[in-house]
């Protein structure tokens, strides 16, 4: 298990979050884990709008490869983010693939004013020109680790190496 | 047929059902007919001979109902390409229906398809006459003629002759010259579009579907008027136990009526049309695995003393289609005594019961001269091996119809020589 | 060979949808899921998801349904797909171009996906059977055999209202006979759990061995749907009846009607089903039809969900 104190994490990030003064913010967490992590925020930032959720599968880019994955969750987006400041929460950004499906899916039902990535671990590897503005921690990773958030009762991260 | 050769068949077992013979014994042709059994005649010195041991020597194969497509459907088969089939099979005589195009309902059409036959075709060809002209079921052909140009009965196909009165005229007239009537009994209103036997297959698929009735409703109908008009009468390809039952009651009141069966309704059932596949798209339709057994039992108590072929060859864009919009029929006339046979394979039959349901029987029903090997007799014949195996595939079929649900089954009685009027005119 | 060869690759990957027969439990329950998440994409800026952009689907319709038809297109396009209608005339007849010669006309032109609608049993199998590998049938009704898409939104709806299927009673009343969603539907509904399937009609219109399928067979409409949660009615081809499968219009609906009055039978929370175009007045009173225990309406928006749902699941993980 790694030895990360989540729950620290999560009060830095909001600190960070509430630092930006956002006008008209909007959280969205990205199944699963994000949607832990963005119900977490919600309750620190103490926001009125509920957390939305949104499920990338329809926009992954491998479908193509691997097909449709298996419990689809499904997009819960409030119908009006026109003039929103939406804040995007992911729990790791790894090659950018995810939040690039979810920045497509979300300009499919609106154009918000702004789009504010927050992640709890950032650990490198990416594969496109996407970075986030508030990140819990920097963890280096190499390509045979594997780094998953466990919840939603406790929050934890564990990381696990493939055997090669 | 002038320079007929001496041929010794040597150390075959020799099967014959019409005259109860099956022993290891000698065959002796010469002048196209059969000369000896056993003994070699004195001075006797065979041009050809063959050796055939571990082979079984029988009669050539009468196929009680093949079609050659000729006249009319040429592009799926001719009698040249059909009759080179019907040789690999064992099949030296066969008897055809009369819904050629044009219809054989005039002496000369009956000749002329004899002719052909004659000058392309290896197997001796018999037609049917039509009952009916153009098999419309209304107005009767001149039967006696059709007779006398060499029909061996008369048959309206598989076109049904609805007027039952216009049956029992053709029936009565037929009679009067002692001419017998091959019938299909089916009602056609119960048949209707129906393409697969009513059941559970057709319930799953949701093809339309015939009836048993369709056929035991026909099966009624036409026994009545075989009772009461005294015609001789054949009941092609009955397909369920219940018209058995009623055929078999027929017989025992004494009412003359043979009937055959095609040597596929013996081995499937309505499941094997699977997922709609069409090269089980038969008329009638293939029915339930009890239909089958009583199929099989009538075989074994003689009610029905005939399996034929009922060789209908198509080209693959009969099959290729959906199944109600296909065309039905297989190609048999390779697979006929190989399936025959298989019947024995399956204790169901003995051997001599086998071979004649498929010589003998048959010749009889159509009261020709053929199916045995008397002394004096033409000398047809077929050897065949009953060990050796042989796989049905597009190749080995010479048929130019290549339908058939039994492709790629291995079967074993692979036919090793044809014998026609004292020729060899297949040799494996 | 069974329906799962054809459906199923070597991978346990659905690639055609033809029929429900032999399909997984688990595999109807995920396109009903699925299905779930694209009910939002009617309330959408943009109702896309681009699944499947760049892709070729031919809505391939030997019988003409606009209805169906419409549905499928809206369905292909939300997923961003190309869509190209074809209203084909078909011979029946060996003379002119045969059912596999259109399509392979059509496949060369680069086709991904089929939708096949077709009078005759079984052309969808055909097709199925003979197109390349990486191209997806679905069948949209063949002749009295199966459609399949319409048996799932059946069932989506009956999920919506109703949650769980185990201990459900389903009546199916109507043409049993001829219908291709009473086909479908019932081994839906078995696939599903169902364990009281009732199909309802007069004996002309209830085919033999209904009961191997898995439904028992009611011949009046007062005890058929008696106690049921659920009522899937069937449309009454008239044209088909030939006045000999029903007598006439006024002793059908005296007798297999349903009106409110015998919808009282059921039970109280039944829902009321019917796969359209109805006739009202022949085998649904128009009170019923509109009144509170009907979900049509539902079917028909379910109808593009589904289709999306169907044609997500089969076109993913193909390079």
């Amino acid at each position: 298990m790694h030895k990360t104190n989540v729950n620290a994490l999560l009060d830095k990030m909001a600190q960070d979050i509430a630092n930006r003064h956002l006008n008209k913010p909007l959280l969205i967490g990205i199944h699963t884990g994000g949607v832990w992590l963005a119900n977490e925020l919600h309750e620190r930032l103490e926001l009125q709008d509920p957390v939305n959720t949104i499920d990338i599968t329809f926009y992954r880019d491998d479908y193509q490869k691997v097909g449709l994955q298996p419990n689809v969750k499904g997009s819960h987006l409030p119908s009006d983010m026109h003039h929103r400041d939406v804040i995007l929460v992911d729990d790791v950004l790894y090659t950018g693939r995810t939040i690039r499906a979810a920045m497509n899916e979300i300009f499919d039902y609106a154009r918000p004013d702004s789009i504010t990535l927050v992640v709890l671990v950032d650990r490198g590897g990416r594969e496109l020109p996407i970075q986030a503005d508030v990140v819990g921690e920097k963890i280096e990773l190499s390509a045979n680790q594997h780094i998953k958030l466990k919840g939603p009762d406790e929050l934890t991260l564990q990381i696990t190496t493939a055997e090669t | 047929m002038s320079d007929h050769p001496k041929i010794a068949i040597k150390s075959g077992r020799l099967v014959d059902p019409k005259n109860q013979i099956d022993a290891a014994t000698d065959l002796f042709i010469a002048e196209s007919n059969i000369i000896a059994i056993g003994e070699m005649p004195d001075g006797f010195d065979p041009d050809i001979t063959i050796d055939a041991s571990e082979k079984i020597v029988c009669p050539g194969l009468v196929d009680l109902r093949a079609r050659m497509r000729e006249p009319g459907l040429e592009k799926k088969a001719t009698i040249k390409s059909e009759t080179l089939a019907a040789v690999k099979g064992g099949i030296t005589t066969i008897i055809c229906p009369p819904d050629t195009k044009p219809v054989i309902d005039t002496p000369a059409m009956a000749q002329m398809l004899q002719q052909r036959a004659w000058q392309t075709g290896r197997t001796f060809i018999h037609p049917l006459g039509a009952l009916t002209q153009g098999l419309k079921g209304e107005k009767l052909t001149d039967m006696w003629a059709l007779a006398n140009s060499g029909c061996v009965g008369m048959s309206n196909a598989l076109s049904p002759i609805t007027n039952s009165l216009v049956m029992r005229r053709a029936m009565q007239y037929a009679s009067t010259f002692d001419i017998p009537v091959f019938l299909h009994s089916q009602d056609p209103w119960l048949t209707g579009n129906g393409v697969v036997h009513e059941g559970f297959v057709s319930t799953e698929l949701g093809l339309p579907s015939v009836p048993e009735a369709a056929e035991t409703v026909g099966v009624a109908r036409d026994l009545a008027l075989i009772e009461t008009t005294g015609a001789t009468a054949h009941l092609c390809q009955l397909s369920s136990g219940r018209a058995i039952s009623m055929l078999a009651e027929a017989q025992d009141k004494g009412v003359k009526v043979t009937a055959d069966v095609t040597a596929h309704h013996l081995h499937l059932s309505e499941h094997d049309v699977g997922l709609f596949n069409t090269l089980c798209h038969v008329q009638p339709p293939l029915r339930g695995k009890q239909d089958r057994r009583a199929l099989r039992d009538a075989l074994k108590n003689g009610v029905i003393t005939a399996i034929c072929s009922d060789h209908q060859p198509h080209g693959n864009d009969a099959k290729l289609l959906p199944f109600s919009e296909s065309e039905p029929g297989i190609s048999g006339l390779e697979t006929l005594l190989s399936l025959t046979l298989k019947l024995v394979e399956e204790n169901e039959l003995s051997l001599t019961q086998a071979i004649g349901l498929i010589t003998a029987g048959p010749a009889d029903i159509a009261g020709i001269d053929a199916g045995h090997l008397s002394v004096n007799a033409r000398a047809d014949v077929c050897i065949f091996d009953p060990v050796q195996e042989w796989v049905v595939t597009s190749d080995s079929l010479v048929s130019r119809g290549k339908n058939t649900p039994f492709m790629n089954q291995r079967f074993k009685n692979k036919v090793t020589a044809t014998i026609i009027g004292g020729e060899i005119v297949y040799t494996a | 060979m069974n329906f799962t060869d054809i459906q199923f690759d070597n991978k346990g990957r659905l690639r055609h949808f033809l029929t429900i027969e032999d399909i997984p439990r688990d595999t109807l329950i995920q396109i009903l899921d699925t299905a779930e998440s694209f009910i939002s994409f009617g309330q959408r800026e943009i109702r896309k998801a681009p699944l499947l952009r760049g892709k070729t689907v031919v809505n391939l319709f030997f019988e003409p349904s606009t209805r169906t038809r419409t549905t499928f297109e809206i369905a292909a396009k939300r997923l961003s797909a190309d869509v190209i209608n074809l209203d084909a005339k078909r011979m029946s007849t060996i003379k002119g171009e045969t059912l596999l010669d259109t399509v392979s006309t059509i496949e060369a032109m680069k086709t991904d996906m089929f939708v096949v609608r077709d009078a005759a049993s079984g052309s969808a199998f055909l097709i199925a059977q003979h197109v390349s590998p990486e191209v997806r049938i679905i069948n949209a009704g063949d002749g009295r055999h199966a459609h399949p898409t319409q048996a799932m939104l059946d069932m989506f709806t009956i999920r919506q209202y109703k949650k769980e299927f185990a201990d459900l009673s389903v009546a199916i009343v109507g043409d049993i006979l001829h219908s291709r969603v009473a086909r479908s539907q019932i081994h839906a509904l078995k696939i599903l759990g169902v364990k009281d399937i009732r199909v309802v009609g007069p004996k002309t219109l209830i085919p033999t061995a209904i009961e191997k399928l898995g439904a028992s067979s009611y011949h009046r409409l007062e005890t058929g749907i008696e106690n049921v949660d659920v009522v899937m009615m069937l449309r009454l081809q008239l044209e088909r009846m030939e006045g000999q499968l029903i007598p006439s219009e006024q002793e059908y609906f005296h007798l297999y009607g349903l009106t409110e009055e015998k919808l009282k039978l059921a039970k109280d929370d039944v829902i009321v089903m019917h796969p359209g175009p109805m006739n009202r007045g022949l085998e649904i009173a128009s009170s019923v039809a509109d009144g509170e225990h009907s979900v049509i309406l539902a079917q028909v928006t379910n109808g593009i969900a589904i289709r999306m749902s169907v044609m997500a699941t089969i076109m993913g993980g193909s390079r």
